[in-house]
């Protein structure tokens, strides 16, 4: 099982937080995801690495029911979530419900067009958190999580959208972190932006990694090889490998792996 | 390239230009054809009524002598069912257009419904009239008063107000919904949180522009029984004997601008007309003031607004 693969890396496997089993996902009539098997380990960065097209975002919003705002999208299988062993997937699940959980950061940084203190408190807004005190101890710690604070913290009444653009990603950030979610979804967060702000993002998430879980999607290899643990790499709506970072990029099993990983194709 | 290419090269570029010149041209004056004809009706109206315009002009009643005449009960009356319209139409549109946009589901159903609410823009104002003379006066018994004007009216702009809401509504980038979503909002959270404060400026827009349109209209209001003779105004609240009750200015009956003008235009005598170019000055005004407005609101809400 592709799942199990990092077994012969000798290395104690941490705690599940999350599994797909038999995942598959369908656009209207196209299949996008093909029966996809890959566990999310507990405060590791897991990537998602593959060619355009390969249905990694599409995996990756399958974990917080983005496909739901949408007509037409099927998912059949489960993605388990622990401790709990809720299945995402299921019908009988609420997606709000998962998204409380699940927080997610997009591809081009989405300020709300509001102050940085209100793009923050939001996630808490809509908890019905209203005590001012609870909302400016949240806002301070997740600016704070997310490398922000010094740069803003005297103009928190200003719009998001008077910051740079890594600044802007940073408070995207920030507004995933205000809640406290189990798990994080990043979308290729740093393809807006430059080197030196992708800089920051990247040592960013390695620090959020001591709390949070996170599953990232990015089309650099190089940094999914800086960044994560455990790499999957995917291919034309399939989940070609899974296993330890350093395995796949150094002896992948798979000759598809081999070729994406050293540009022969991708 | 030699020096005689380069020639025919630069007379092509030129014979080319002229097509640009003469299209400039002829834009400037298809522009001017639509301006300055506003421009002269207006200066003509301006010419022959600003003689007439004065406090008194404002604050009297229409008289039988063009000289005693003013234009009160109309521009009260014109205020007055404004306001119901507004009341009706803003609440009813944005809603509509809510929901067709953020809500309802993409099927044959919501389809006829978006092409139907397009061709009511198109219908003509005088079948709403009749409609608002069925249903208003007649069915509900809310007589010839201003509250039927002014639903009247709200009638004929929703259309446009709905329209102005989809599409204030449509260039809301679709990942700051997600980002709302992501955050796990519900529907209702991302519209009242979101939805409808950032296209608050497009939809007011929508809505004064509409209003600027039914403040002129004349034959809708006709048709449910305007007076065009009114020499008192509704009462106001709480005032007279007996006492009115908050509402009951809705009940009265009441003129509006256009059809005070309409009135002394009919009229032989040369100073009803001057009356009459002197209320046409003071609607335009309005008109253009609630434009003015518009602009304005649009340019304070959109500041604060950046993707």
């Amino acid at each position: 099982m592709i799942a199990h693969a990092e077994h012969d890396v000798a290395e104690v496997v941490p705690p599940l937080k999350a599994e797909a089993r038999n995942l598959s996902f369908h656009y209207g009539s196209f299949q996008a995801l093909k029966n996809i098997n890959m566990p999310v380990y507990e405060r590791k960065v897991t990537s998602l690495i593959g060619p355009s097209g390969c249905g990694k975002s599409t995996y990756l919003r399958c974990f917080n029911r983005m496909h739901d705002l949408y007509p037409g999208n099927r998912y059949d299988g489960t993605i388990e979530f622990h401790p709990d062993r809720t299945d995402l997937l299921s019908k009988a699940v609420d997606p709000i419900e998962v998204r409380m959980r699940i927080s997610m950061v997009f591809q081009k940084p989405n300020p709300f067009p509001k102050s940085i203190y209100e793009n923050v408190a939001y996630g808490l807004r809509v908890r019905g958190e209203s005590a001012r005190s609870v909302i400016d101890d949240k806002v301070e710690a997740a600016l704070k999580g997310a490398a922000l604070w010094g740069e803003v913290k005297d103009r928190l009444k200003e719009l998001g959208a008077n910051l740079s653009g890594g600044q802007q990603q940073r408070l995207c950030i920030a507004r995933a972190l205000a809640t406290d979610p189990e798990l994080l979804l990043f979308d290729e967060p740093t393809s807006a932006l430059d080197p030196i702000a992708t800089a920051n993002i990247e040592e960013l998430i390695s620090e959020l990694k001591e709390r949070v879980t996170i599953l990232i999607v990015t089309h650099n290899m190089q940094q999914a090889a800086r960044i994560s643990d455990y790499t999957a790499y995917m291919y034309l709506g399939e989940m070609i490998e899974f296993g330890v970072t350093d395995q796949i990029f150094i002896k992948p099993r798979r000759k598809e792996t081999e070729d994406y990983i050293t540009g022969r194709f991708g | 390239m030699n020096q005689q290419e380069l020639q025919s090269l630069r007379a092509l570029i030129a014979s080319h230009k002229r097509w640009d010149f003469l299209f400039g041209v002829l834009g400037v004056l298809a522009l001017m054809l639509g301006v300055m004809t506003f421009v002269a009706l207006f200066a003509d109206m301006t010419i022959n009524g600003i003689g007439r315009i004065n406090i008194d002009f404002l604050t009297s009643f229409p008289s039988r002598r063009a000289a005693n005449a003013g234009i009160l009960s109309a521009w009260v009356g014109s205020v007055l069912v404004m306001l119901v319209t507004a009341c009706a139409a803003v609440p009813l549109g944005v809603a509509a257009g809510v929901y067709l946009e953020e809500y309802a589901p993409k099927n044959w159903f919501t389809d006829i419904i978006e092409i139907n609410v397009t061709n009511l823009a198109g219908v003509p104002s005088i079948i709403y009239g009749l409609l608002a003379l069925g249903l208003f006066v007649y069915t509900f018994g809310l007589g010839q008063s201003i509250l039927t004007a002014g639903l009247t009216l709200a009638l004929l702009i929703l259309p446009v107000v709905i329209v102005a809401t989809r599409e204030a509504i449509r260039a809301i980038p679709q990942i700051i919904r997600e980002g709302a979503y992501a955050c796990g909002a519900t529907t209702w959270q991302v519209v009242s949180d979101h939805i409808v404060p950032y296209s608050s400026a497009g939809i007011l827009t929508g809505v004064i522009i509409g209003m600027a349109r039914a403040i002129g209209e004349t034959a809708p209001i006709i048709t449910v029984g305007a007076l065009t003779f009114i020499a008192f105004l509704p009462p106001a609240p709480f005032t007279g004997d007996p006492s009115a009750g908050l509402f009951d200015w809705l009940f009265a009956p009441f003129t509006v601008m256009p059809i005070q003008m309409f009135n002394w235009t009919s009229r032989p005598e040369r100073a009803f007309l001057d009356n009459a170019a002197a209320a046409g000055f003071i609607l335009v005004l309005m008109t253009l003031t609630m434009n003015g407005l518009a602009i304005w609101l649009r340019y304070r809400l959109r500041k604060n607004i950046k993707w």
